[in-house]
């Protein structure tokens, strides 16, 4: 009957992310009722050791932030294609072991570059 | 047809009653994890006390065992300073996208035989989602902090979340090969069939890789450089007070509980006892499922405490070079060994 469809392997999932917004939310405003609230300028200035903040808080930082955010976008796709062959690994045998580890081995050309490049290294 | 019908129609009261269960569920997840969560603080205050010969809290209640419920009210009456250059909104949310990321992981875990929230096929991959969803919250709130310390711990913290992240999701890809699926209650149900008991012994590359990318996850000593006391203050979430920084707070203690599930549902054989152990024992079969869960997910708790006292901070340049140079192709080495092995005992 389409009417009492329930995908109901996938609800409780949504319903758990539904309930823990809701527990997060219900704490902060339960509190908002007791708390006191005196604020004045020292205490709302951002911290900095307990003297006046310096210069903009948002810095320029290492452009190695960034290589490592594209390297894990490389590497993370690697592991989320390797899941499904993972699971069904008994099934399809030694044909698809020997595919995967031509794409691993692709894989290591590019993370054997990165790591010449010097990639990971940090000073 | 009537205006009841049309709300409510045949079937639809199963529906309801289905999530009224679901609801009940939860909440007693959620209830009983928070107990944990209060608790893990007070036995890595103890644990970590002992090791350094100290007491440990003894002042709130008999061995200080009330320590945990007066600092949650102490926390909840606090005043809410929100920094006046802060990004309100982003300020706001960053502390529940932690919390709602941390504590949706344990929809899928499988506490004893049969009882798990959701019991979907791709549980494992769930939680590695929902673990990257977390840095989310910490890159947003070292960011709407507008506050030094707050921005470079949040950097340093996504990048190294993101970095250990994919030592631990290649680390598991072996327990999948063995397991042939990734939904937990599987994994678990496939390690009582297994001759060793426990996927720990057979992955025991893999476990290694796990436990320390685990311990990098959830910013924990050794690799705690995000929230580095010394240097950082508190890291991401310095410019945060009373009930925000107590998200924060839960977020990371009930990470490192989601941690310890995976790694007793993955590694350690779940609710199960190794047979083994039963023919030379048979009297533990009358303990429960549960208990043998809770002991491997304390087991690994105590770990975490245990590392934390014992080896100082890393540098920055060693937490990257261990994750990119040691932990991913001993990962991958993990995963070729497996298949290997699997093919040629076939």
């Amino acid at each position: 009957m389409p009417g009492t469809y329930l995908p109901s392997n996938y609800l409780p999932v949504f319903i758990f992310l539904v309930v823990a917004i809701a527990f997060g939310l219900g704490a902060l405003l339960i509190g908002a009722i007791f708390r006191i609230r005196r604020p004045y300028k020292e205490k709302l200035m951002p911290y900095e050791s307990g003297i006046d903040p310096v210069g903009e808080p948002r810095v320029r930082f290492s452009i190695r932030f960034y290589i490592i955010a594209m390297l894990f976008v490389v590497f993370d796709v690697e592991a989320i294609f390797l899941y499904p062959w993972a699971v069904v690994f008994d099934k399809i045998g030694l044909y698809a072991f020997v595919e995967m580890v031509i794409f691993i081995f692709i894989l290591l050309v590019g993370y054997l570059y990165a790591w010449k490049k010097e990639a990971f290294t940090w000073e | 047809m009537t205006i009841f019908e049309f709300l409510f129609p045949p079937g639809s009261f199963d529906i309801f009653l289905n999530i009224i269960i679901i609801l009940i569920k939860i909440a007693v997840v959620i209830g009983v994890v928070m107990l944990h969560v209060a608790y893990a603080t007070y036995f890595e205050r103890k644990v970590i006390g002992r090791m350094q010969v100290r007491m440990g809290p003894m002042e709130v209640g008999p061995h200080g065992l009330l320590q945990p419920i007066a600092d949650m009210l102490k926390l909840f009456f606090k005043e809410d300073i929100i920094p006046e250059k802060a990004d309100k909104t982003v300020f706001y949310i960053a502390p529940l996208i932690s919390l709602m990321a941390a504590l949706s992981s344990l929809a899928v875990i499988p506490f004893y035989e049969g009882f798990v929230v959701a019991n979907i096929n791709v549980g494992l991959l769930f939680i590695l989602a929902m673990s990257s969803l977390g840095s989310y919250g910490i890159i947003l709130s070292g960011w709407a902090s507008n506050s030094k310390y707050a921005f470079l711990g949040g950097l340093r913290s996504s990048a190294q979340v993101i970095s250990y992240e994919i030592a631990m999701g290649l680390s598991l890809v072996g327990v999948m090969m063995m397991a042939g699926s990734m939904n937990l209650s599987e994994i678990v149900k496939a390690q009582a069939e297994y001759p060793a008991g426990i996927y720990a012994i057979p992955q025991i590359l893999g476990f290694f890789v796990f436990v320390v990318a685990a311990i990098a996850e959830t910013n924990r000593a050794p690799f705690d450089l995000p929230e580095a006391e010394s240097e950082l203050v508190a890291g991401y979430f310095v410019e945060y007070s009373g009930m925000r920084f107590a998200l924060f707070y839960a977020a990371e203690y009930i990470g490192m509980i989601i941690m310890g599930c995976l790694a007793a549902a993955c590694f350690l054989g779940g609710w199960t006892v190794p047979k083994y152990i039963l023919a030379i024992l048979p009297f533990l079969k009358y303990v429960p499922g549960i208990v043998w869960f809770v002991m491997k997910v304390y087991f690994v708790i105590f770990f975490y405490y245990w590392i934390r006292a014992t080896l100082p901070r890393y540098r920055y340049d060693q937490l990257m070079a261990i994750g990119w140079k040691l932990l991913i192709p001993l990962a991958l080495a993990n995963i070729l060994f497996t298949g290997v092995i699997k093919i040629m005992v076939e």
